[in-house]
Formats: structure tokens, C-alpha cells, sequence
């Protein structure tokens, strides 16, 4: 049981908050920040989960363990996802690189181009 | 039956030694519950973030389909409800037994209503044939794939909604406690644990609304 008792003033301004968070985020979608525009919307989710997180969950006053478990799945998922996209990434830039270096060659070619090294040879390619 | 020293000492089970006690174990469950349930939704988040930075222009395309306006409603009907919520819990603390009612009700409402509203969209994209995979009909689309997005808008959406149904469930249980005066400052831990959930669910929407509905 946590000693803290939260008064219930808190919890309306918190709600005040959300609220005009999530009419900031639909009206950030109206502009484009071009690669920003991901950054901005999941930071405005991100301080809109830390306020319910902190203020409704109680982590803020109750006792640590809750904050500790919950904090080390979230970041368990946050590694899994920059893994994932660091890797999806490279595999895009990958396909564009050679279309890029050759000025002659048509864009997004997924065949093997000649100035690119060979990276499997021809008979494990045929394998299914 | 005798009465144990506690004033609410009927809530107290054997195993534990102290109401705090038992208070502190349920809620360390409740929190590795919580994680799991981020680990089940951030595998869909995973798949959702790899497919849309692949598929750029088939999830805009896409994404146009869904209501904004429907979305936003959503988002601040389901905020209210965390609310009325953790007012349910405060009022619990605050042995204000009448309000925990009111405030559980009143959540158990936007929950309909959260859900009420989802029928609407859902009904809207069946009759388009936007639908998951393979039962994808709709026609005149600019870029192909875009069954992709309604994979993942269903497959999120829907389990999200299931929780929805769940958490009302549990709120019609602790609701029917609530009536029987259950709840005190003494003894609060289901209408408490069951606010965990709530505003975990809640959470998840949080993230879902900006990325299905607002994404560029």
C-alpha cells in the first residue's frame, strides 16, 4: 500500500494535460517535418504514457519494484525495436546503393547488377 | 466467525502476515502481468514498424481510409475513462464508498462508448472490403499492398478491443463489489489492480491512435 494519497486535483490536471496532448499530436500531423514527423508523434505518445504511468499507475509515489519491472519490458521492447529497425534499414539502403553508384543503371534494380559484388553464388540462389 | 484484529481483517487471506503485505504481492503480479501484456502488443508494434518502413506509400495510401475524427474521439473517450478510473480508486482510499460506484460506472459507460464507436469504423471498413490478408476486396486503390495495413489495423485494433471487452468484464466484478461495500481505505487492492489494467489498455491506445490514424 503506498503511503501517498494523490488529491484527486492532481488527477483533473493530468487529464487536462492528455487532452491537449493529444490535440497538439493531431494538429502536428497537419504540418510535414518530413522524417521528424514519426520522432514527434511517438515523443508526444511517450510523455503521454509516462503522465499516465506516473500519475494514474501511481508509479511516482508507490513503492519501486512496480516502476522497475514495468521499466525493464518497456526497454526489453525498446532494444527489440531498434534492433529490428536498424536492421530493415540496411537492408533497404542495400538495394538502392548500386543503382546509386552507376549513374546508367535504372533505380531499385533487384537483379545483380555488374558493379556490385556477387554476395551468394549462382547455385545457392537457384535453391529454394 | 471470529473478527481479526484488523478492522477489514475478512480480506486478509492466511498466507499473509500483514493487509500490506498481501496489498504489495498483488501488485508486483499485477506489474508482471502489465509487462507481459506490452511484450504481446510490442511483437504486433515490431511487425507494424518493420512492414510501414518497407511499404512506405501502401500504409499512406492506406491510412487515408481511417476516420481521424472517430479516432480522436476515441483517444479522448478512453483518456476520460483512465480518469474516472483512478477516481474510482481514489475515492476507495478515501472511503467514500458511493463514489468508487459512480466512478466505475461512469468508466464502464466510455468503455461502451469506446467500443460503441469502433463498431462504426469496423462496420464502415467491412462494407468497403477493407479487410485483413487475403478477404481484401476494396478496388481503385493508387498503390498496390495496401491489404498489408488492415492486417495489422485489425490484428492490433481488435486485440486491443478484446482487451476493452476484458476490462469490463472485471469492471462489472469489481463494480458488483463496489455495491456490496466491499472497498475502504483498508481494503481497496481489486479496484485498484483492476485500474492497472484499465489504464494499460488505455496506454496501448496511446501509441495506436498516432500510429494507425496520423502517420505520414
Amino acid at each position: 500500500m503506498e503511503a501517498h494519497v494523490t488529491p484527486a486535483a492532481t488527477y483533473a490536471k493530468v487529464l487536462g494535460v492528455l487532452l491537449a496532448l493529444t490535440v497538439i499530436t493531431v494538429l502536428a500531423a497537419g504540418f510535414n517535418f518530413g522524417s521528424w514527423n514519426v520522432v514527434i508523434a511517438l515523443g508526444i505518445a511517450t510523455i503521454k504514457a509516462s503522465l499516465v504511468a506516473l500519475f494514474f499507475m501511481h508509479l511516482r509515489h508507490d513503492k519501486p519494484i512496480g516502476a522497475v519491472i514495468f521499466v525493464t519490458g518497456a526497454a526489453t521492447l525498446g532494444v527489440f525495436l531498434m534492433i529490428c529497425m536498424l536492421d530493415s534499414d540496411a537492408r533497404t539502403e542495400s538495394a538502392v546503393r548500386p543503382a546509386t553508384r552507376d549513374a546508367g543503371a535504372p533505380a531499385l534494380s533487384v537483379g545483380p547488377s555488374p558493379s556490385a559484388p556477387e554476395r551468394r553464388s549462382p547455385e545457392s540462389r537457384r535453391l529454394p | 466467525m471470529s473478527t481479526a484484529a484488523t478492522p477489514h481483517g475478512e480480506f486478509l487471506q492466511h498466507h499473509f502476515t500483514t493487509a500490506e503485505q498481501q496489498a504489495d504481492a498483488g501488485k508486483i503480479g499485477m506489474w508482471l502481468f502489465l509487462v507481459t501484456e506490452v511484450l504481446l502488443f510490442g511483437g504486433l508494434f515490431v511487425g507494424f514498424a518493420i512492414m510501414q518502413s518497407l511499404h512506405r506509400e501502401a500504409f499512406v495510401a492506406a491510412h487515408h481510409q481511417l476516420d481521424r475524427v472517430l479516432g480522436f474521439i476515441n483517444t479522448v473517450v478512453l483518456l476520460t475513462s483512465s480518469y474516472t478510473m483512478v477516481m474510482a480508486v481514489h475515492s476507495a482510499r478515501t472511503d467514500r464508498r458511493k463514489r468508487v460506484v459512480v466512478y466505475l460506472l461512469l468508466t464502464l459507460i466510455c468503455a461502451g462508448v469506446f467500443l460503441g464507436i469502433k463498431y462504426v469504423e469496423y462496420s464502415h471498413k467491412f462494407h468497403e472490403g477493407l479487410l485483413p490478408g487475403r478477404y481484401y476486396s476494396h478496388k481503385g486503390d493508387s498503390v498496390p499492398g495496401q491489404f498489408m495495413f488492415f492486417s495489422f489495423y485489425f490484428m492490433m485494433t481488435g486485440l486491443h478491443g478484446v482487451h476493452i471487452l476484458g476490462g469490463m468484464a472485471v469492471i462489472l466484478w469489481v463494480l458488483r463489489r463496489a455495491v456490496r461495500g466491499d472497498f475502504s481505505h483498508a481494503y481497496y487492492t481489486p479496484v485498484d489492480l483492476v485500474g492497472l489494467y484499465w489504464h494499460l489498455v488505455d496506454l496501448i491506445w496511446i501509441y495506436l491512435f498516432p500510429l494507425l490514424y496520423l502517420i505520414k
